[in-house]
This record gives C-alpha cells, structure tokens and sequence, in this order.
C-alpha cells in the first residue's frame, strides 16, 4: 500500500511565446496556452505504475490559479484518484519557499502519505528547488533526480542521475520526497474512459486560508528574491562554422564537450 | 434552438490529447515508415493503449464508452498528421468491429470485441470484389450451407486491415441462396477467422496513397467455417453494411477534414519560413489568398461532418448529410493537397515533406467508401431527382 502524492504544475506550454509581464514581471499566463508541464506527466506515470503494481491511492496536488484545473483534469484523466488544488489571489507570484510551504501545508492535511513525486524543475520557473526545499519542511529524506524509483515495502531505491556526477544510488525509508528526470518513463496518454472519469473524480479546492498558512508568509511582496528588470532574449546569434581541413570531427567533438553535451 | 458548435469537454479534452499523440509519436517516424510502406505496428498498439480502437463501443466489450463523433474527433486529428494511421483506425473501427457489435450474437461480441477494442487483434471487412465497387449488390462469391458448415468461393478486393500480423478475422459479404428465377439475390455476412484452410490473403498492393496502410486481395477456395459463424441475418448482409456505410461516410469526412486541415498546418509554417525575392512568401498575397481559401475549405468540410455526426448521434437520419459531408471533405482534401504542393514549389514533389505524402493520400478519398458520384447520386435522391 503506498499512497502517493504528485505535485503537478501548469505551465505555459514550451511550444507557444513566452514572456513576463510588464507590470511585475511574474509569468504572463494570459499570453500563452497553458499544459500540464511534461515532467508532471512522468511523474504521474511513475506513480501511478507504482500504485497499479501493488495499492494504493495517487492524489495530485496543484498550486496555481483557477485555470490549472485544466492540468489537475489531465492527471486525474491519466489515472490519479484524486486532486488538492490550492488556489488564492495571495499566491501570486510566491517563491519557491513559500510555494513548498503551501505545499507542505496541503500534504500534512492528508491521510498515511508515503511517496511525494515532482518533477525535478518545471519549464516555466526552472528553478527545481522546491523538491528540496519541501522535503526540508516535511523532515523527510529527499530522493531528486530520479531517472528509475523502486518501491519495496518501506523502502525506495532511486537511481539518481545529473550531469556533473552521472548515476548515483540512493535509497530511503518511507515516507520520502522524490523529484524524477525526463528519463523516468514515458507518460501514458489519457483514454477516452479516463477522460470522462476524471469528471467525478474529487477535487478539493484550497485557500491559503484554510491551509492555516499565514498570508504574510506568501506572494510577491514576501518573496525572498525580487526581479528588478527584464529584457526580452537577444535574437539568436549566428553559429560557429566549422571548416574541416582533416580535424572537423576533433573541432566538433571539442566544441559539443565544451557545452556539456558529451 | 440550439446551434452549439462548442465540443463538449471529454470530446475536447479527447480532440486535444489525439492531437499530442500524432504530434509527438506519429509525426516523427511517420515519414520513413511511408517510404518503406510498413504498416505502423507499433503505432497501432500505441492507439489501442490510448482506447482509441474502443471509442464507440460499451465498456462491457472493453470499449470505452464513447460515441462516433469521439471517433471522428480523433481520425481528423490523426489525419492532420498521416492518413495512413487515420484509416488504420478507421477501417478497425467502423469495418472491423462495429459490423460485430452491431449485427453479431452475445457469443460473437464476446468472442471477438475484446480484442478488438484494445487494437491487439485487427478486424476486416470484405465486401468489394474484382468486378463490384460501387455496384456492391453484384456479388459473386458463394456461400453453400453444408451440413453445419458454410463452404465459402470466391475472392475480394481492397480489403483494408486484412493482411497484418494481428488480422484474426475478416466478415465476409457472398451470395448465400440461389432463387431460381429471382433476380435479386440473397447476401449475407459471414465471419473468417484468419488461417481458416482455403482462405488466401493476396500480396499487398503497391497503392498511389496510404502507403502504411495494409490492403491485399482475399481469395477463398472451398473455405470451411461453423453455421454459427453468420454475421447477423441471413440474406441481410448487404442491408447490413448499407446502415454501416452511412457512418462510415462521416468518419472518412473527417479523415478529409484532417487532410486538408493538415495542409494548412503544413503551409502555414513554410510560408512563414520560406524567403523569395526578400521577403518570406507568407507576406505575398498570392499565398495569404490561397492558404485563406484552403483554411475556409477545411472549415466547411469540418462543419459538414460535425452537422452529419450531431444527426447521427441524434438517433435521426443522416444519409444525405453523410454524403454531403464525404462529398465536401474529399474535395477539400484534394483541393488543398494540390495548393499545398505548389506552395512548396520543388519541395512539394519530395516525399520527405508531408504535403507531398498529403496530396498521394488525398485522392483516395474521393473514392473510397462510395465515390463521390454515389454520393452525389444520394444528394440528388435527397431531392426528389430520380433517374
């Protein structure tokens, strides 16, 4: 029996323009489509593989704006249970201390939590703080970049994998955090009956309020960074041309280690 | 009155997750596997994972409880991508498995749905022969009742899904009584599982279009199934796939509609890409003119089967509007398949830009599941016009 919570984010979707707002410079959600961000979706997938191969009940927790119910639906269409959604004009602009306090509030309301699952940075923030930061909050080991997660009884084994260390071990007793890679899995696409399911799935939706976390500790205004200034990206400059006089491949192979990309 | 042309939110949130898929799976490898004319095995049980082979079927078959115009929201999504796949999908579903659902006994759906539903077993349909096409009621090929078995002659022609490694049936139309001195004949439609003796899938056609799509000709020398393997009544089996036609109809419309709707995807991107005397060819108004024309195309067509399919799921008659949907669909794939390739110019002629694959793929449509004249000849009848 693990039970699993998913943190899943809506996020404007990588494919479309993407800009900070003029005013206060926090994301501009208006200008673009809104998804569930892609690694949301394998971490969904993960858990929902974990809980099909033994038991146990997946819910999504999402903090984000009203519309995110629309990223809460498709992980409730994949298969999840359930979904916490904490929505509140005071979370605007929130960091990520404050967003993994809000989280850590919404999880410690919930019933015999096993498994937390994020996605190790999202496409919109980037930051890929709050995994460590909300194991932090919840006295749990944290388990992040996970690119294969292992569930035997109390304990889990993650195989974790980053660029400058390549793969390490880890493994933890549960109850733990763990944040997974683009290598995870690859999500299901929902079906038509999970589609139409999701409709009466249970979704909670939460204020700051009711989490009993103090508005002051959160938005824009309470953030520990602030952004003074944003330029738009400088138009992509020409690339570097490679003349082959017999040491192209060495040029391109240096060139590629150089970006760390080999 | 109600005039809502705003999908439902489980057959948009259907609509936007079947247009992921064939972004992200079907697009990338698409291109190679046409140019070697496999069929996408892997696709297909990718869309059988994702339901897509169940869509109009109850869950008590493992289908996933959905209607017909789920299944057109999907094959236009398809579409915009490969036709190929769309159709693969398409002939499953609509000659495949709906001709059981509809006509077979429990026994049968039970037998056969299951499968059929989760994309692991194929189901065909053979109802053309070499020499009936559109005149489906000249069937040839013999069904003899002997003692508790049909002995089946005769052979087919075009049969879509027939020949796949994960093929287990195809529901055969023949000639199952001789009146002496009638004329009219009686049809019936019998299920053939694959490997039954006698039965021969032919080789596969080298097509003009839907290359990945698997078409052979059957053949059936003294082919020997159980009595118990007739497909609804005897002597209705033309009935039958008559009243399965007419759906049919709008799927292949929407098939169309993703074609042509494809094109416009396709261009575009190239017209805001391409550069020509300095500028890019999307700021020439020879190019805006014509993508505007194949975007209203593929518009009308898309309104065509949404009013067909809202008839449909009505439970009202729909015939007409079926074929006015195919008849304006086909047109607009063709239409804009052949604007497509001259907006690419050189590249239009190559196969590794879709739109060449789009314009291979189009013509199909205006033959396929009643050619355009059957279904200007049901227009008319529509009308009160008799010939």
């Amino acid at each position: 029996m693990t039970n699993i919570v998913v943190l899943v984010k809506q996020v404007p979707d990588t494919y479309s323009e993407r800009k900070l707002s003029d005013s206060d410079f926090t994301l501009d959600r208006e200008s673009a489509d809104a998804v569930l961000d892609e690694i949301n979706e394998r971490a969904v997938e993960e858990a929902l593989k974990i809980t099909e191969a033994g038991e146990g009940e997946v819910t999504v927790l999402a903090v984000g704006p009203d519309r995110a119910t629309d990223a809460i639906r498709k992980a409730l269409s994949m298969g999840a249970h359930k979904a916490v959604h904490v929505s509140d004009p005071a979370l605007h602009g929130s960091d990520v201390i404050a967003t993994a306090k809000v989280i850590a509030a919404a999880i410690r309301r919930l019933d015999s939590v096993d498994l937390i699952i994020a996605g190790n940075a999202s496409s919109d923030g980037g930051s890929g703080g709050v995994p460590a930061i909300l194991a932090e909050l919840l006295g749990m080991p944290q388990l992040t970049h996970a690119r294969s997660v292992t569930v035997e009884g109390g304990t889990i084994k993650v195989d974790r994998e980053t660029a400058d260390e390549g793969v390490t071990h880890l493994e933890a007793q549960l109850p733990a955090v763990v944040s997974v890679t683009e290598k995870i899995n690859e999500p299901r696409y929902p079906s038509f009956k999970g589609i139409m399911a999701a409709k009466k799935k249970p979704v909670e939706t939460l204020t700051v309020a009711d989490l009993g976390v103090d508005a002051s500790e959160v938005g824009l205004d309470n953030a520990w960074s602030k952004v003074l200034e944003a330029a738009p990206k400088p138009p992509r400059e020409a690339g570097q041309k490679i003349e082959d006089s017999g040491d192209g491949g060495v040029k391109i192979a240096e060139f590629l280690a150089a970006q760390k990309l080999i | 009155m109600a005039i809502d042309l705003q999908l439902e939110e489980e057959h948009a949130a259907l609509r936007q997750t079947v247009e992921d898929f064939a972004q992200r799976e079907v697009a990338p490898v698409i291109g190679e596997l046409y140019e070697r004319e496999e069929f996408p095995y892997k696709l297909v049980a990718q869309m059988g994972e994702m339901g897509l082979f169940g869509l109009p079927f109850p869950e008590e078959y493992g289908g996933m409880g959905g209607d017909y115009f789920a299944l057109c929201l999907a094959l236009e999504e398809l579409a915009r991508v490969d036709s190929s796949v769309a159709i693969t999908l398409e002939a499953g579903v609509s000659l495949g498995a709906m001709p059981i659902y509809r006509f077979g006994t429990e026994k049968q759906k039970q037998e056969w749905l299951p499968a059929l539903c989760a994309g692991e077993a194929l189901g065909a349909f053979g109802l053309t022969e070499p020499d009936g096409g559109s005149d489906a009621g000249a069937t040839r090929t013999l069904a003899k009742l002997d003692g508790d078995e049909w002995v089946i002659n005769g052979s087919k022609a075009f049969i879509t899904n027939s020949g796949t490694d994960i093929t287990r049936l195809v529901t055969v139309t023949a000639v199952t009584d001789f009146e002496p001195g009638s004329k009219r004949r009686e049809i019936s439609a019998i299920i053939v599982p694959t490997g039954t003796p006698g039965f021969t899938v032919e080789k596969k056609y080298s097509k003009v279009g839907w290359a990945c799509s698997d078409t052979h000709g059957l053949s059936f020398t003294d082919v020997r199934v159980p009595a118990e393997n007739l497909l609804g009544e005897r002597g209705r089996g033309y009935a039958q796939f008559l009243s399965i036609l007419d759906e049919g109809r709008v799927a292949i419309a929407a098939i169309g509609t993703g074609l042509a709707q494809g094109c416009v995807d396709e261009c575009v991107r190239y017209a805001g890409e391409r550069v020509a005397f300095g500028k890019t060819i999307g700021s020439y108004q020879a190019i805006q003119f014509k993508i505007a024309e194949m975007q209203a195309r593929a518009h009308t067509a898309r309104l065509a089967y949404y009013a067909a399919a809202a008839k449909m799921l009505r439970g009202e008659p729909f015939k007409t509007e079926a074929a006015i949907a195919k008849l304006v669909s086909s047109n607009a794939a063709m239409d804009n398949a052949r604007d497509a390739t001259q907006i690419f110019g050189g590249y239009g002629f190559m196969n590794e830009y879709p739109v060449g694959r789009f314009y291979r793929d189009a013509k199909i449509l205006e033959i396929g599941e009643g050619t355009s004249e059957v279904q200007k000849m049901i227009i008319a009848r529509s009308l009160g016009l008799k010939g």
